[in-house]
């Protein structure tokens, strides 16, 4: 018995160590990112590890001198899309997934299997289309196709919250129905309030998009500068022309938009995981 | 399932004729003016609101539609010319017909066809149900009542319009605008305003396979290595993450909060920014060289990503780091789900943690996670960001249609899409990609029954 204490003892502490190691790897590279934020040295290679000095001028730099890379403008602009997209959007999957889960009509099935099919393809084989779509309508260029983008085909992504929706008892809805409300009045004062985790979540994922995606928004912005967002203006800081100038700049940008994006996502991965394991676990 | 289909179509057709048949004349009539059914019997708004409809779509067709669908068959004949103008002494351009817009507006105005028929069939049915309601002494729905209507029995008409206008306007038109590319040439060479384009039947698809020799070795090329990538890096996320999951989970572990949050910031940070920040610390210049170097391992540089197989290497590496707190965070939570008693009676049999885990916990979260397995496998043939990010698809090769050792099929369209200009091809491969994509779903949506239980499960 004491044998077998002193095995488990050893396992344990064997696996400590893996596990130290293991996040050492992990944050390693997230470290450099901070590091090289702070380094007073212009270049994206140095012939040395550590920095040689220390500032601040690159978070300084980001904000005043915006000659070239309007870094607050982005940052601004990228905030007015990610509460557009997350209204719209949120708004969008919700309809879409109480009216799969709750509602039943001929159309229910075909619909599912559709947004099935067509989420197979491609996602980004649709956006010079779509690029020429807005243009028809002389919206290329603006703010506002961005939202259109990010949110127009949000519908699709009713899944993870259809499965929510789901675990609702339907009972529910029945009392309410016998109390004389309309299916209006259930999916706003009932099914809603019930499910504010997914709520939350529907909020916080579609709000996180336009922080991530560069490839849109460099279809749709072309060369126009002043409304880019962040994600695509840090990507054109790492061009060649730039890179030797900006690395650090680029580093800085990136610790300033990784922090609140990785408090959204440490505070909402509990949703995260029932969302995407929701589905399966119940087959 | 074709059968099943026609036969709801002819159905469908059966019960509009029959309302022509047994209809009285005012429902005949809202055959020629739609609403007509509606304005006798008392729905005046309903009625207007329909008349409009068709008004616009009359007007409309006459004005444009027509000529968009006519448009079709050939995608424009007229180039744009140049013509010296004496008067002024200059080249004066005249504009002729924009290939892409007309295929634009043509698959538009049959989408318009399409849903004015379908509204057209719903007049019918509505008239109808007005003459026989009246028959047997009801009243048809009034303005108010109606609305009601479409908040409780129809509701889903209501909440379900915007986002079905939205995802077509944004995901089905353009995707069908782009696999009609495919069977065109819209390439560097056919771009308008400047140049027309037009069909050339499955001519790409021909290309792609068989008759183009570099584009088909690099077709083939990219698909080995999309599914090699893909397989790999599915299974080594998905099996490092669980044993991840399982170190943590583990009873006499310390600080596992700890442990998990730090794993879920490297989630936190956006891809674009990690990975971007990965190709500079790997480049033959950067800084894991530089370590190397100072440490004697190496006297120039370790070619992480400048060589071709290396590079497919230090993509399924990278992407491990990307990737294995994911699988992590998904399987820690079904791992609490396996019944205890299952491991208390193997340990009675005395099977050590490795049966333990090959026998149980293994055969355990295949069958719970199947489904998640093969969303992340078509996920890995998609992946665009780890490989564009990192590699940008080089090192470039000769052997390759525009596309480097380390591309997959994504990033090639890509490629093909914004350096190339070479839209068709890009859409073949893309029609191709979901071929592969839905040969995969429905091998495992076949064996699942998940979908099917849906409404036993409420």
């Amino acid at each position: 018995m004491k044998n077998m204490r002193t095995q488990e003892r050893i396992a344990n502490g064997f696996i400590h160590s893996i596990l130290g190691i293991l996040s050492f790897v992990w944050i390693l590279p997230i470290f450099w990112l901070v590091l090289i934020s702070f380094r007073k040295e212009p270049g994206s290679y140095t012939s040395y590890i550590l920095p040689k000095s220390y500032t601040f001028d690159n978070y300084i730099k980001l904000f005043t001198d915006t000659s070239l890379f309007n870094y607050p403008r982005w940052f601004l602009n990228t905030l007015i899309v990610a509460i557009c997209t997350a209204a719209v959007s949120t708004i969008l999957v919700l309809m879409t997934s109480y009216a799969l889960s709750r509602l039943r009509f001929k159309m229910r099935k075909p619909m599912m299997n559709i947004a099935l099919i067509l989420g197979m393809f491609p996602g980004f084989m649709a956006m010079i289309a779509i690029y020429h779509i807005l243009k028809s309508f002389g919206l290329t260029q603006t703010l506002f196709a961005l939202v259109l983008v990010y949110s127009g085909g949000a519908a699709m992504g009713y899944y993870i919250s259809k499965g929510f929706f789901d675990t609702i008892p339907k009972a529910i809805d029945e009392s309410a129905m016998l109390d004389g409300a309309n299916k209006n009045t259930i999916f706003w004062k009932i099914t809603l309030p019930l499910s504010k985790p997914i709520v939350i979540y529907t909020i916080l994922m579609s709000f996180m998009g336009p922080w991530m995606d560069f490839i849109f928004v460099s279809v749709i912005m072309k060369d126009n500068y002043q409304n880019y967002t962040v994600a695509l203006g840090l990507y054109r800081m790492l061009s060649r022309e730039n890179i030797f100038m900006y690395f650090t700049r680029f580093a800085a940008g990136a610790v300033l938009i990784a922090i609140p994006i990785s408090i959204l996502f440490i505070y909402m991965q509990k949703f995260y995981v029932s969302g995407i394991t929701g589905g399966s676990t119940k087959g | 399932m074709v059968k099943k289909a026609l036969t709801s179509i002819h159905d469908l057709f059966n019960k509009y004729i029959m309302c022509f048949i047994k209809g009285d004349l005012s429902t005949r009539l809202s055959g020629l003016i739609m609403g007509f059914g509606m304005f006798t019997r008392g729905q005046i708004i309903k009625g207007l609101a329909y008349l409009f409809f068709q008004i616009t779509f009359i007007l409309f067709m006459i004005i444009r539609g027509l000529d968009y669908i006519i448009g079709l068959q050939t995608l424009g004949t007229v180039g744009q010319t140049r013509i010296f103008d004496e008067v002024r002494g200059i080249y004066v351009v005249y504009p002729g017909d924009n290939s892409m817009l007309m295929l634009l507006f043509g698959v538009a105005t049959i989408f318009v066809v399409i849903s004015f028929f379908l509204v057209y069939l719903s007049n019918l049915k509505t008239c109808y149900a007005n003459q026989v309601s009246i028959n047997n002494g009801i009243r048809p729905r009034n303005f108010r009542q109606e609305i009601d209507f479409y908040l409780n029995e129809k509701y889903h008409v209501t909440i379900l319009t915007i986002p079905v206008i939205g995802t077509f306007m944004f995901t089905i038109l353009p995707l069908i605008f782009m696999i009609l590319i495919a069977f065109t040439n819209f390439d560097k060479n056919h771009q308008p305003p400047g140049n027309l384009f037009t069909w050339v039947g499955f001519n790409n698809f021909k290309d792609a396979l068989w008759n183009d020799p570099l584009k088909s070795t690099t077709f083939f090329g990219l698909l080995i290595w999309t599914l090699v990538w893909a397989v790999l890096a599915t299974a080594l996320n998905y099996i490092l993450g669980m044993i991840l999951a399982l170190m943590i989970n583990k009873k006499g572990i310390k600080l596992k909060k700890f442990w998990r949050t730090i794993f879920v910031i490297t989630i936190a940070v956006p891809q674009f920014v990690s990975l971007l920040l990965m190709s500079q610390l790997l480049a033959d210049q950067g800084t894991l060289n530089v370590i190397l170097r100072q440490l004697g391992f190496v006297k120039d540089f370790f070619p992480f990503l400048s060589n071709g197989d290396v590079a497919k290497f230090t993509v399924i590496i990278v992407n491990l780091w990307v990737g294995v707190p994911y699988s992590m965070l998904i399987t820690s939570g079904i791992l609490m789900n396996i019944p205890v008693d299952l491991y208390e009676s193997a340990k009675i049999d005395g099977a050590n943690a490795r049966v333990q885990f090959m026998k149980i916990t293994l055969p355990y979260m295949l069958f719970v996670t199947g489904p998640y397995l093969i969303t992340q496998f078509i996920g890995n043939i998609n992946n665009f960001n780890v490989i564009y990010l990192l590699t940008g698809g080089g090192p470039l090769t000769l052997n390759y249609y525009q596309a480097g050792k380390t591309d997959l099929l994504v990033t090639w369209l890509y490629k093909l899409t914004v350096n190339e200009q070479n839209y068709s091809l890009a859409s073949t491969i893309g029609i191709f990609i979901f071929l592969l994509s839905a040969f995969f779903s429905l091998l495992v949506y076949n064996k699942t029954s998940s979908a099917k239980k849906e409404d036993e499960f409420q």
